[in-house]
């Protein structure tokens, strides 16, 4: 195998250029998607974190177990379950739907357990004298702990995000139309390599801003501690 | 037959499961190998990559972290995608198993790079300048003063982070894998029943839920010291 044969493999210009058009719908749904289903997991691991502040015995012990079902579960697991598995039960759900009730479930628990431990790293006192003031619970845990307990665990939400955003992928196996599914249709049409090397660089490009941010950040943090 | 018998005749179906439970268990087994072999050779890769980045070798430095950053920055799957259907256009092929296993050791040495990294530039400056002043080399400073003080304090973020990343496991059901969620699948395909995919998700938990309570324990009890 000479060096022309391995660029033509993996680097050719000119399937690069028949399948860019499709992989640019990919990249266009991979982002719609992580527009769906970022704050879906985050609208969960708020319920999630919020719900875990009312001590009460009855709601500690499901919530828990809750949390640690849809970690434990891999979210392909999770995704094929629904999708495969409940129209059999005369539910049929679309690759959207069932992308969008999986990541509810498993963004959410990732999302919650942060959040939670921002709530939990916001001083008591802060409720008692926001309590204090004449705001409702609500209230104060809207206005008050929320945003104290995000940006305390920022570097982790961020993070979880980037995360997130990769697991978009999964969706193709769900015949969902996004980055990946799309390179992957033009690979096996054309038998060359480049188009999943395409969306292997498109990711890295989109996502290696958030990686450094992130080094950075935890780096700062572990600076804070030492 | 009522909703309820046809809801337990779809997931819970003993006939099924009888069949498909010996598949079960031999991706069960396959899966638990994958993940042992994931995290063996991904937390040592790892690991040597962070010390090798402790000489200051600063263009080697520049490639650890491009390469800790790709890594980072790549969905899993995709890079599954290259190994698996991309190398065969090199004249080159992996079989599933082999391409999993590469790519998840990737991702996970690249997170435990960074996170071995941060525990050794969390010790004191002190220690490592005392260390050396009584006479140590540099490597048995590494190996007989700095580690054993790094190892610790990486052991709950690099404890999430292997659970996590093991359970991409599941991923290899992509590249015809007989893991658990391979065999679920083709069971549900043959049988024309979801319940080798009830099989299949209680497999994961058995699996799974006892790694994330010791992740959840682990956390507790090596937690940082503030």
């Amino acid at each position: 195998m000479t060096f022309d044969d391995f660029l033509s493999a993996f680097f050719s210009l000119d399937i690069l250029r028949q399948a860019w058009p499709i992989l640019l719908d990919g990249l266009v749904q991979t982002i719609l998607l992580s527009l769906l289903v970022v704050p879906l997991g985050l609208l969960g691991g708020v319920i999630l974190a919020v719900l875990s502040t009312i001590h009460h015995p009855l709601l500690r012990w499901p919530l828990m177990a809750w949390v640690d079902l849809f970690r434990a579960l891999p979210p392909l697991v999770l995704l094929v379950f629904i999708y495969a598995g409940l129209p059999f039960a005369g539910l049929e759900v679309t690759a959207w739907q069932a992308v969008a009730i999986g990541f509810f479930l498993n963004t959410g628990a990732y999302y919650g357990e942060i959040l939670r431990a921002g709530i939990e790293s916001v001083p008591r006192g802060q409720m008692e004298a926001a309590r204090s003031t004449g705001l409702s619970r609500g209230q104060a845990m809207g206005f008050v702990i929320l945003p104290q307990a995000v940006r305390n665990v920022l570097p982790d939400l961020i993070s979880n995000t980037l995360e997130v955003v990769k697991l978009t992928s999964i969706a193709s196996v769900v015949a969902l139309p996004e980055l990946l599914f799309q390179a992957r249709q033009a690979q096996s049409v054309t038998y060359n390599a480049t188009p999943i090397m395409a969306a292997a660089v498109i990711y890295f490009i989109l996502l290696w801003p958030v990686v450094r941010l992130l080094s950075r950040l935890e780096n700062r943090q572990l600076a804070g501690r030492r | 037959m009522s909703n309820w018998d046809r809801f337990l005749d779809s997931f819970f179906n003993l006939k099924v499961a009888a069949e498909y439970l010996p598949k079960i268990i031999e991706g069960f087994w396959l899966t638990v190998l994958l993940a042992l072999c994931i995290v063996v050779t991904g937390l040592v890769a790892g690991l040597l990559l962070a010390v090798l980045r402790s000489f200051g070798i600063r263009v080697l430095n520049w490639l650890i972290i491009f390469a800790v950053d790709l890594f980072r920055a790549l969905p899993p799957l995709v890079l599954i995608t290259l190994l698996f259907f991309g190398l065969p256009a090199a004249g080159f092929s992996l079989t599933g198993f082999a391409s999993t296993w590469l790519a998840l050791s990737l991702v996970l040495m690249a997170f435990a790079e960074e996170i071995f990294w941060a525990g050794i530039t969390a010790v004191p400056k002190g220690q490592w300048e005392a260390a050396r002043s009584t006479g140590l080399t540099f490597l048995q400073t590494l190996r007989m003063v700095v580690l054993p003080q790094a190892l610790r304090m990486t052991i709950p973020p690099l404890t999430n982070r292997t659970i996590a990343i093991t359970k991409g496991t599941a991923l290899a059901s992509v590249v015809a894998v007989q893991e658990i969620l391979g065999a679920a699948q083709a069971g549900v395909s043959f049988s024309f029943n979801p319940t080798p995919l009830t099989l299949g998700a209680l497999a994961y938990l058995v699996l799974f839920v006892p790694v994330v309570l010791l992740g959840r324990w682990i956390e507790t009890r090596f937690a940082w010291k503030r």
